[in-house]
């Protein structure tokens, strides 16, 4: 059974500026052992997203369509058997997870924390033996359980976070940023790490970055989006390596590959800033920075369609089969 | 190119004293050019010490060793001395919405080096252009605008006029793009480089990111615990790193021109704890591997010695690859 499933999820925000939509229709599927990588700008509502299968938006969020998690609505399932799926059915990975650590206690007792509330028959001897295994397991030497995370470095607190997103055994772990703030060494560290339980414990991995590079080297499937919905959508390395949408195609240029003569003094990028969402634009919401936008474009909002093989793509330019890059 | 525009900084060094009087070698020992018309990458992990030698070259940490200079004249500790320095050579910092002040409009933030350096003609003229150069056009619109009513690029280019006021030769930006999103940093690049296309200034950009340096730089320079291990022209150190260290950087890249990925164990050493002989041998994957049996006394006991400027542009410290290339050490 599929993993993890988003039906027709919209989110729309209330505050002093009206409504405001966020997320505005994905469809999106993951299945166990298998990691989905989700790129965009920031505002473009991936982490809305993220929030939104644990239900941790903010009250004034309204979140419509069906999360399933192995089949089961998170948006509609009461407060206890909700509390019992975060953590055990399903973690998170924050961006700068590391700051959120609580300052004045050891690192092993915040690791065992989520395994003493969610198993009550577990001793707090067990639990913290267990926690001392998980910190080994993410590359820590078990004796830093009783260190305090001003002891650590940014990697190490980083690998602290992942040690309490797996100390309860979940299905899925969403990572929203998780290595961004990290060095390139460490990154590679944590990357490692994360790809070797999706493979020895076949969890089902959601990675949420605006690198696009970094998710075509980790995973499965991609899903671009902008402006609340998703523009692109297909196998990982095919987004980046031959994009079928001009924003994804922007986004993978925004990160050159080494090596690759044409990115060399060649800063690629993407004039102007992404819509208000508040304030969309008519027609296609990326118009108004598109480089190959026809006439249609300003007339209607192109649906998200297959282009080819297990490709989709939400530019009425691709749809033809038309090149959606200058030059 | 003329000697009497470049930032130099030989043999620097610095030290911080620490609890339990132990010190901490932040920058122990860098050779390292910055010339008008070229930008050149300094890149490492955090902790390498690129930010500290990045604040030595502005006179803003005292070195304790070695000397910076610009233009062949040694920098001063006088205010005076500083301050004329300054005129030549700008720190552009990361974070845009940290750096300026939200209560300053974007007139008053670009003026304030003017101010600083008592430059009272044309004050108007001069930020204008300033702000035109850093391509937030026309200028005039953006006079009044306070940081909270911009976009994050736009931040960062009234950061980077507030630099370019003074007319420097030499701009040192820390991380320029790191907070940016993916479309922006493009932006920004872009504009370093054409600065240094049309008007030929020069730049040290410091970052953690292998691909900017690829975006736009000339040079780069790859730091590991307070010391330069290579350098060279970013075609060769990038595409045919030589040090273990930065062909375990460069493998780890999305797409990387060197083909298996060496994921480094641990992390960077204390900088009051620097190993002895090669600094990067216990992390060093050629000596796990055994690679290195015949130059391994050597990178036990032997320091490599700090890159200075040489007749090769390419350099490189490393025991095995200096062994490499003269093969006749090699089988002693």
């Amino acid at each position: 059974m599929t993993l993890l499933e988003f039906r027709d999820v919209h989110v729309t925000y209330t505050g002093s500026r009206g409504r405001v939509p966020a997320v505005r229709g994905v469809d999106l599927a993951l299945e166990a052992g298998q990691v989905l990588g989700v790129a965009g700008e920031s505002g473009c509502g991936k982490s809305t997203l993220a929030m939104a299968v644990l239900r941790l938006l903010p009250k004034s969020a309204e979140v419509s369509g069906e999360i399933l998690l192995d089949g089961e609505d998170l948006l509609t399932m009461g407060w206890g058997r909700l509390r019992a799926v975060r953590w055990t059915g399903a973690s998170i990975v924050f961006q700068g997870a590391m700051h959120s650590l609580n300052a004045v206690q050891r690192i092993g007792r915040q690791v065992a924390e989520p395994m003493l509330v969610h198993d009550k028959d577990l001793s707090a001897a067990k639990a913290a033996k267990r926690a001392e295994a998980l910190l080994e397991r993410v590359g820590l030497p078990p004796s830093r359980a009783r260190s305090f995370p001003h002891e650590l470095s940014g990697g190490q607190r980083q690998r602290v976070m992942i040690a309490m997103a797996l100390a309860c055994d979940p299905d899925l772990i969403i990572a929203d940023e998780a290595t961004t703030a990290l060095d390139v060494m460490v990154q590679a560290q944590v990357l490692q790490l994360i790809s070797g339980l999706v493979k020895e414990r076949g969890v089902g991995l959601v990675m949420i970055s605006h690198d696009l590079s970094v998710l075509s080297a980790t995973c499965d499937t991609a899903a671009v989006m902008y402006a609340g919905k998703v523009v692109e959508q297909g196998p990982a390395h095919e987004v980046f390596a031959r994009a079928r949408h001009p924003y994804s195609a922007a986004l993978g240029a925004a990160f050159p590959v080494i090596g690759d003569p044409a990115s060399r003094r060649n800063p690629g990028g993407l004039a102007g800033d992404p819509p208000d969402p508040g304030r969309l634009p008519e027609g296609c919401s990326f118009r108004p920075r598109c480089a190959v936008a026809v006439e249609r474009c300003g007339e209607a909002s192109p649906e998200l369609l297959e282009v080819e093989g297990a490709r989709l793509s939400a530019c009425f330019v691709a749809q033809e089969g038309e090149p959606v890059v200058l030059g | 190119m003329s000697s009497d525009k470049v930032l130099t900084a030989r043999g620097l060094r610095v030290e911080f004293g620490l609890p339990g009087g132990r010190v901490a070698r932040a920058v122990d020992g860098v050779d390292l050019d910055v010339a008008p018309g070229e930008i050149v990458a300094l890149a490492g992990e955090s902790g390498c010490g690129k930010t500290t030698l990045a604040r030595t070259l502005l006179g803003l940490e005292r070195a304790t060793g070695g000397e910076v200079a610009f233009g062949n004249v040694p920098l001063g500790r006088s205010t005076k001395a500083l301050k004329a320095y300054r005129r030549q050579v700008q720190l552009v910092l990361q974070d845009p919405s940290g750096a300026l002040n939200p209560r300053h409009t974007v007139y008053d933030a670009v003026a304030e080096g003017l101010r600083i350096h008592g430059i009272t003609d044309d004050e108007p003229g001069r930020v204008a252009e300033a702000l035109s150069r850093a391509g937030l056009r026309p200028p005039e619109r953006f006079f009044l605008a306070y940081p909270h009513e911009l976009s994050g690029g736009q931040r960062q280019r009234v950061v980077i006029a507030g630099a370019l006021v003074l007319e420097p030769s030499i701009l040192v930006a820390d991380e320029p793009v790191a907070s940016l999103d993916a479309s922006v940093r493009g932006e920004i690049l872009s504009l370093l480089l054409r600065l240094k296309e049309d008007a030929g200034l020069g730049a040290l950009v410091i970052t953690h990111d292998l691909g900017l340096a690829w975006s736009i730089a000339d040079r780069i320079a790859i730091m590991y615990l307070g010391r330069i291990v290579e350098q060279g022209p970013v075609e060769q150190v990038l595409t045919e790193p030589r040090h273990p260290y930065t062909r375990a950087l460069v493998s780890v890249l999305p797409d990387s021109p060197v083909a298996e990925p060496v994921v480094l164990a641990g992390e960077l050493p204390d900088a009051s704890r620097i190993p002895g002989g090669c600094r990067f041998r216990p992390r060093c994957q050629e000596v796990a591997a055994g690679n290195a049996l015949k130059v391994l006394d050597q990178c036990e006991g032997v320091d490599p010695a700090v890159l200075g400027p040489d007749a090769e542009p390419h350099l490189v410290a490393c025991h095995l690859d200096r062994a490499l290339r003269d093969p006749a050490r090699m089988s002693g």
